[in-house]
């Protein structure tokens, strides 16, 4: 054995952008480089760009998977993409640029840890460089990296970059994100993508594979409130284990001790942990993201929706207010009736105010009577029962839900508790 | 480069790091607890390949130490492979599972479905799945399709809406945000679930390793009689094949995927060990299903239009 790689880590990233940015030549690089494009799939690529009269593989149609798209000639969906370092495995959602398509780009970037900004150097900062920071700073993506594309054709110039650079960090700084990191490159010739260019000797940071490689994955759990929403109560009632009953879930913060003080809301019942199982077998602690089942001391009503937590923990409250993106055609107003979809909770609300609806480009808030596909804006809800919810600035996780049309399930509205720090303008 | 470790640039993290094989691992129970939690009569599709194997493996490991809370669905084309269908009962027995087994031989037998010139009963096996689903009243069918398979897999959802008649339509799937899966829909309605989305051929050989998984014995190399076509190997047998003109040999070779026998190739491998395997798939040039599957070669939409129909 030990042929395998058992400590590389997962990374997840989103890029977005339209053919014209290089994105599909970024991306396809990046697969081939790794290996992670094989002979018959280039072979089929091959056949079908020769079909479509075209002299050269388009890369494109590596991820654009559908019929549809294929025929468009455009990307409409999220693409899932996989590819490998020895060091890393990372998973990058690739998803289309254009307006039309913002709820694709906000479910790319909702997982995301890392997104991809491309810029032309010789355009630098365009109407479509604003709207993916603001989705990716929208949706918390903790790091951002802007690759600074087609330098061969600015004369690999340290002024245009720079420029560049300063333009968009401000930007990035303005909308609350912690970390950027500007990379000059050029996709097509491969400099600064995997290989160091040879073409830009001024500057001196990582290649964009370097830095996907070295990039910190997650925070530190162990300074945050233990979050663990639980999803299913295990109760085996067999003769070995009579009275076993456990509270499986995924950690959505922090690290979780055998022996922990833990709250149980929305009730606010205490107990302590008295055990921990992963997969079965007993574990004295577990962090975030790992999915476990938790024993408590005291004989509580737990079930599914309920949520654990120790350290500071949230005011269960009907009155939820968020900054959403709307993903459907049907337009949500005020006086809708939906259901809210929280962790592991799905409760009746009430859309009580379209509070504003905010220009993804220009940022610029205007009052509203509804939301439209692919609008993002701010809205003030009621629900029928108390919500243990977290800022989404504070949590991912526990402080996202979604709004679903109860007449068909229908998905209708991401939503992120709270109100980013630039919105407090509008 | 230097092959620094995580645990090394970033020392106050190195505790509480995740292995790509622990996150994925967790994601896909988080993903089998959501279906119980949500669904009532759901299905876990086993066919003895590997990744239905790892998909079992994992929901064992998600209600432990309860009995999985889903029974298991074959369709069985026919043209099995015995050292699968012997893997399968000896599963099933172990672990005390129920099993509920599609026949597409019943179907063909009742004049429902026709054999095909090629031989194939891969396409057949969507009526006999969907009678299944609407018989036993299934809502949640797990299946072990990954993204990295092939480009309408790619844009597959974790959970899958499919309507009365099992169809998919791509264009009207529903966003899937953060780990927020929406498992709601109409009678008769179902939910295609997919834990193992995230997961490359090569995470699954490394958790069977991992794991200590065992698999069918045909995953690893033996000898084996066997003709070309279509550039795959193919295992002479009472399914049909070979022709007059296919001459059979005896080569020492190995699956990659199990599937019917009509369209499921074996390659030329001597890796008798998974850590082999591992070796072979890390140096291989062809896709799992590119070198392995006659049913993906036919156009670049074979998989999406099957999957339109109702397939897995």
């Amino acid at each position: 054995m030990g042929t395998t790689v058992q400590t590389t880590s997962l990374l997840r990233l989103a890029t977005a952008g339209s053919v014209d940015d290089g994105k599909s030549t970024l991306v396809g690089r990046l697969l081939r480089d790794s290996k992670s494009v094989l002979a018959d799939q280039l072979a089929a690529v091959e056949h079908a760009s020769r079909k479509r009269g075209q002299d050269t593989p388009d890369l494109a149609l590596f991820t654009d998977g559908l019929r549809a798209e294929r025929e468009q000639g455009i990307t409409i969906d999220v693409a899932y993409r996989y590819f490998a370092t020895p060091r890393r495995r990372f998973i990058l959602a690739d998803t289309p640029g254009h307006v039309q398509y913002t709820r694709n780009m906000v479910t790319g970037a909702s997982t995301a840890e890392l997104a991809v900004v491309l810029v032309d150097a010789r355009n630098g900062m365009v109407e479509q460089t604003r709207r993916h920071t603001a989705v990716a700073a929208l949706l918390r993506v903790p790091h951002i990296v802007l690759a600074v594309n087609k330098m061969d054709l600015a004369d690999y110039a340290e002024p245009v970059f720079a420029a560049v650079a300063a333009e968009f960090t401000g930007y990035a700084a303005s909308l609350g994100v912690k970390d950027v990191l500007a990379i000059p490159i050029s996709a097509l010739s491969g400099d600064n993508v995997v290989e160091p260019s040879t073409h830009m000797d001024w500057y001196g940071g990582p290649t964009l594979l370097q830095h996907l490689e070295t990039v910190p994955i997650g925070s530190d759990p162990s300074g945050e409130p233990v979050r663990f929403p639980v999803q299913f109560v295990i109760r085996p009632q067999t003769a070995e284990h009579p009275d076993y009953r456990g509270y499986a879930g995924q950690l959505a913060a922090g690290v979780l001790r055998t022996g922990d003080p833990v709250t149980v809301l929305p009730s606010g019942r205490t107990s302590t942990v008295a055990g921990i199982d992963l997969l079965g077998c007993e574990t004295g602690i577990a962090f975030t993201p790992q999915s476990i089942t938790v024993r408590l001391a005291d004989d509580l009503d737990v079930s599914r929706g309920d949520l654990i937590a120790a350290g500071a923990a949230p005011v269960p409250t009907k009155d939820v207010e968020a900054t959403v993106s709307h993903l459907n055609e049907r337009p949500l107003r005020a006086g809708d009736r939906v259901l809210l979809k929280h962790t592991t909770r799905t409760v009746r609300s009430l859309v009580k105010e379209i509070s504003y609806r905010i220009d993804i480009n220009t940022l610029q808030c205007s009052g509203t009577d509804e939301l439209n596909d692919n609008d993002i804006g701010h809205v003030v809800l009621r629900t029928a029962e108390p919500l243990a919810l977290d800022n989404y600035s504070d949590n991912r996780r526990t402080g996202s839900f979604l709004l679903i049309d109860p007449a068909d399930g229908t998905t209708l509205t991401a939503c992120m508790a709270g109100q980013a720090e630039w919105e407090s303008s509008c | 480069m230097t092959a620094v470790t995580d645990s090394l640039v970033h020392p106050d993290r190195a505790q509480f790091a995740l292995s790509h094989l622990d996150a994925l691992e967790a994601e896909s129970v988080h993903i089998f607890r959501e279906v119980a939690g949500e669904l009532e009569r759901p299905v876990i599709l086993f066919s003895g390949g590997k990744d239905s194997i790892v998909m079992l493996h994992l929901a064992l490991g998600a209600f432990r130490p309860a009995a999985v809370p889903f029974s298991l669905l074959h369709v069985d084309t026919g043209h099995n492979f015995p050292e699968v269908i012997a893997y399968r009962d000896r599963v099933v027995a172990e672990h005390g599972l129920r099993l509920h087994v599609a026949r597409v031989q019943d179907f063909i037998d009742r004049g429902v479905l026709r054999e095909r010139p090629d031989g194939s009963r891969n396409p057949l096996q969507t009526v006999p799945l969907l009678d299944a689903i609407e018989t036993n009243r299934f809502d949640a069918v797990f299946g072990g399709g990954r993204r990295d398979e092939e480009k309408a897999r790619a844009k597959e959802r974790i959970f899958s809406l499919r309507d009365e008649s099992g169809g998919w339509d791509p264009r009207r799937q529903r966003p899937e945000l953060w780990s927020l899966y929406n498992g709601r829909h109409a009678a008769g309605e179902h939910i295609r679930v997919f834990p193992l989305s995230n997961w490359t051929e090569l995470d699954v050989w490394q958790y069977i390793e991992r794991e200590h998984i065992e698999l069918p014995e045909i995953y690893y190399a033996h000898e084996r009689d066997v003709f070309a076509r279509d550039g795959m190997w193919l295992t002479a047998g009472a399914w049909g094949g070979p022709k007059d003109h296919e001459p059979v040999e005896r080569r020492q070779v190995r699956y990659r995927t199990v599937g019917d026998m009509s369209c499921t190739g074996a390659v030329d491998s001597a890796a008798a060990t998974v850590g082999d395997v591992i070796t072979e798939i890390a140096a291989s040039r062809l896709t799992e299903r590119g070198a392995t599957r006659a049913d993906d070669r036919q156009s670049e939409a074979a998989m999406e239009d099957r999957k339109r129909e109702g397939y897995f």
